[in-house]
């Protein structure tokens, strides 16, 4: 499977949230936002788990910038319940509400358009549709005070008009659980 | 003092084994217990997790007992293990002091 470039449009999509309502990238009519990051995460990984609260900040922080972060799951649920859409919503709940969308990637269609690889999977978006960051969130998913420093500094650049400096990272995390 | 049975059981696909392997190994050297004993296996089939009791990788045994037991109901198969820090920091590799402990622990009563 290959990723998605740097520089490459961005492949669209049309995706369930845990609340029902849905959630669409690159669709016709659509009012880009400025920068959107996209997110393949999952329940049931230590890593998507341990970024999982730093990934949260960054929407909180860049929310008045009109950034858009999008969570995606698209583990196999037969395989891993725990990344069922219903254990997704009960999670989003228990949590009581996340400020990002959760949505569920059930024929895992868009995972792999874009080639995302592991939990976490980070790229970054711009408001042209093009690729312009795809990697981890930070250096180190055991030192929270990273902060994801690299998707903040993608997201800056790309607010800023300019091609994101630290345009590739080796995302790290657990393998999408695909099909068979 | 009859050194413990060391095991660490691993599944390729999650990238954590080698950091728990060296967190492992530096332990066993703290303790003056030889690193190169350790038991590595591989865990490849949903079939051998079921036959080796594996609820995820990496999973630390001393002496047959989990590290770090995971709950009652835990399912068996081939999945990355999700442990806490004492600190409740989600982590994909067990405590070092959980790991310090449970040797010392295994050292003990292996000289009473």
């Amino acid at each position: 499977m290959t990723t998605i470039a740097i520089g490459a449009a961005a492949p669209s999509f049309d995706l369930p949230a845990t609340d029902g309502s849905r959630h669409a990238l690159g669709g016709d009519g659509e009012s880009p936002a400025p920068a959107t990051a996209v997110v393949f995460t999952c329940n049931h990984c230590p890593y998507a788990l341990a970024w999982h609260d730093r990934l949260l900040a960054v929407a909180r922080d860049y929310a008045d910038r009109d950034v858009r972060v999008l969570f995606i799951n698209s583990n196999d649920a037969e395989r891993y319940p725990r990344d069922s859409y219903e254990a997704m919503q009960q999670r989003v709940a228990a949590d009581g509400g996340w400020p990002v969308p959760y949505l569920r990637d059930e024929d895992q269609s868009v995972a792999r358009a874009y080639g995302a690889l592991t939990t976490p999977d980070v790229f970054v978006v711009a408001a042209d549709g093009a690729v312009a960051y795809r990697g981890a969130p930070d250096a180190d998913h055991g030192d929270p005070d990273q902060d994801a420093a690299w998707l903040r500094e993608a997201l800056d650049d790309v607010l800023e008009g300019r091609p994101a400096q630290r345009a590739e990272t080796k995302p790290v995390g657990c393998s999408i659980k695909w099909k068979q | 003092m009859t050194p413990p049975r060391v095991e660490l059981l691993f599944w390729d696909g999650c990238p954590s084994h080698p950091q728990a392997l060296a967190d492992l190994r530096a332990a066993m050297g703290e303790l003056g217990l030889d690193p190169a004993a350790i038991e590595v296996r591989e865990v490849d089939t949903d079939q051998r997790a079921g036959n080796a009791r594996f609820v995820g990788s990496p999973t630390i045994r001393i002496d047959g007992e989990d590290v770090d037991p995971p709950p009652d109901g835990e399912p068996f198969g081939l999945t990355c293990r999700v442990y806490r820090l004492r600190d409740g920091r989600y982590s994909p590799v067990p405590d070092p002091a959980v790991l310090r402990e449970a040797l010392e622990n295994a050292m003990t009563r292996s000289t009473t």
